[in-house]
């Protein structure tokens, strides 16, 4: 699947976009966080305060509980601030 | 009609492109988003617009169509420019072209209001303290809500 990073979130983590191999056991949302935090320190601070992060789905946003699946495009941000 | 794009762009020639060859048109508003020099306390030299590519598009597109919905337009113009500006470059043009004025008039504010919370960019700025990312207001979430939600 393919993972995006943006404005602070992409800083912290260290890169704008990353492939992963979907990982079978996650169902949604909060489940992929869950298993990204794990992938090292950049992305456990990055994501530790989830009212800061906003997530899209396949360019929609989404919240915690969505759904998620092989071949989607997964953004993780912050709030946006543009305009 | 949308566009995301790192250039400047000329108010006068977009707003009469707008109108032009429609005379059941009889008002255009426009709102113009420029680059303050200050953000808080601190003064800023620059700020960098990041953006996420199609997402932007594709919700702006959103933004447009539900305006379409709400009231009789005869046009919508959003433009959005990214990457590194400095005080005073034009940062978004947001117009409406509409028979009658308070339907041109609301539709441009609601955009402004929906693009700011929906929109998917990112405010960096230069300050004499560094670089930062700015954070979203409370006060724009507030302005959308003004706005009932789309059906």
């Amino acid at each position: 699947m393919k993972l995006l990073y943006f404005a602070w979130l992409r800083a912290r983590i260290g890169c704008a976009e990353e492939e992963i191999d979907f990982p079978p056991e996650v169902k949604d949302v909060a489940g992929l966080l869950d298993r990204l935090r794990s992938r090292g320190s950049g992305y456990a601070e990055a994501l530790r305060d989830l009212s800061v992060v906003r997530v899209a789905v396949n360019q929609n946003y989404v919240g915690l509980g969505h759904p998620v699946r092989e071949g989607d495009e997964v953004a993780i941000f912050p709030p946006v601030t543009g305009g | 009609m949308i566009r995301v794009q790192r250039e400047d762009f000329d108010v006068g020639a977009e707003l009469d492109r707008l109108a032009a060859g429609n005379h059941r048109i009889g008002g255009v508003a426009s709102f113009i988003g420029l680059v303050r020099d200050m953000g808080g306390d601190d003064r800023v030299s620059a700020l960098t617009l990041e953006h996420y590519h199609g997402m932007t598009e594709k919700k702006l597109g959103d933004i447009e169509t539900e305006a379409h919905r709400r009231w009789p337009l005869d046009g919508v113009l959003i433009i959005h420019r990214y990457g590194r500006l400095v005080p005073g470059d034009r940062i978004v043009l947001v117009a409406t072209a509409s028979p009658h004025r308070e339907a041109a008039l609301a539709a441009c504010q609601f955009l402004i209001d929906w693009l700011k919370t929906d929109a998917p960019f990112w405010k960096s700025e230069e300050t004499p303290t560094g670089e930062r990312w700015v954070e979203s207001r409370a006060e724009d979430e507030a302005a959308k809500r003004r706005w009932a939600p789309p059906q």
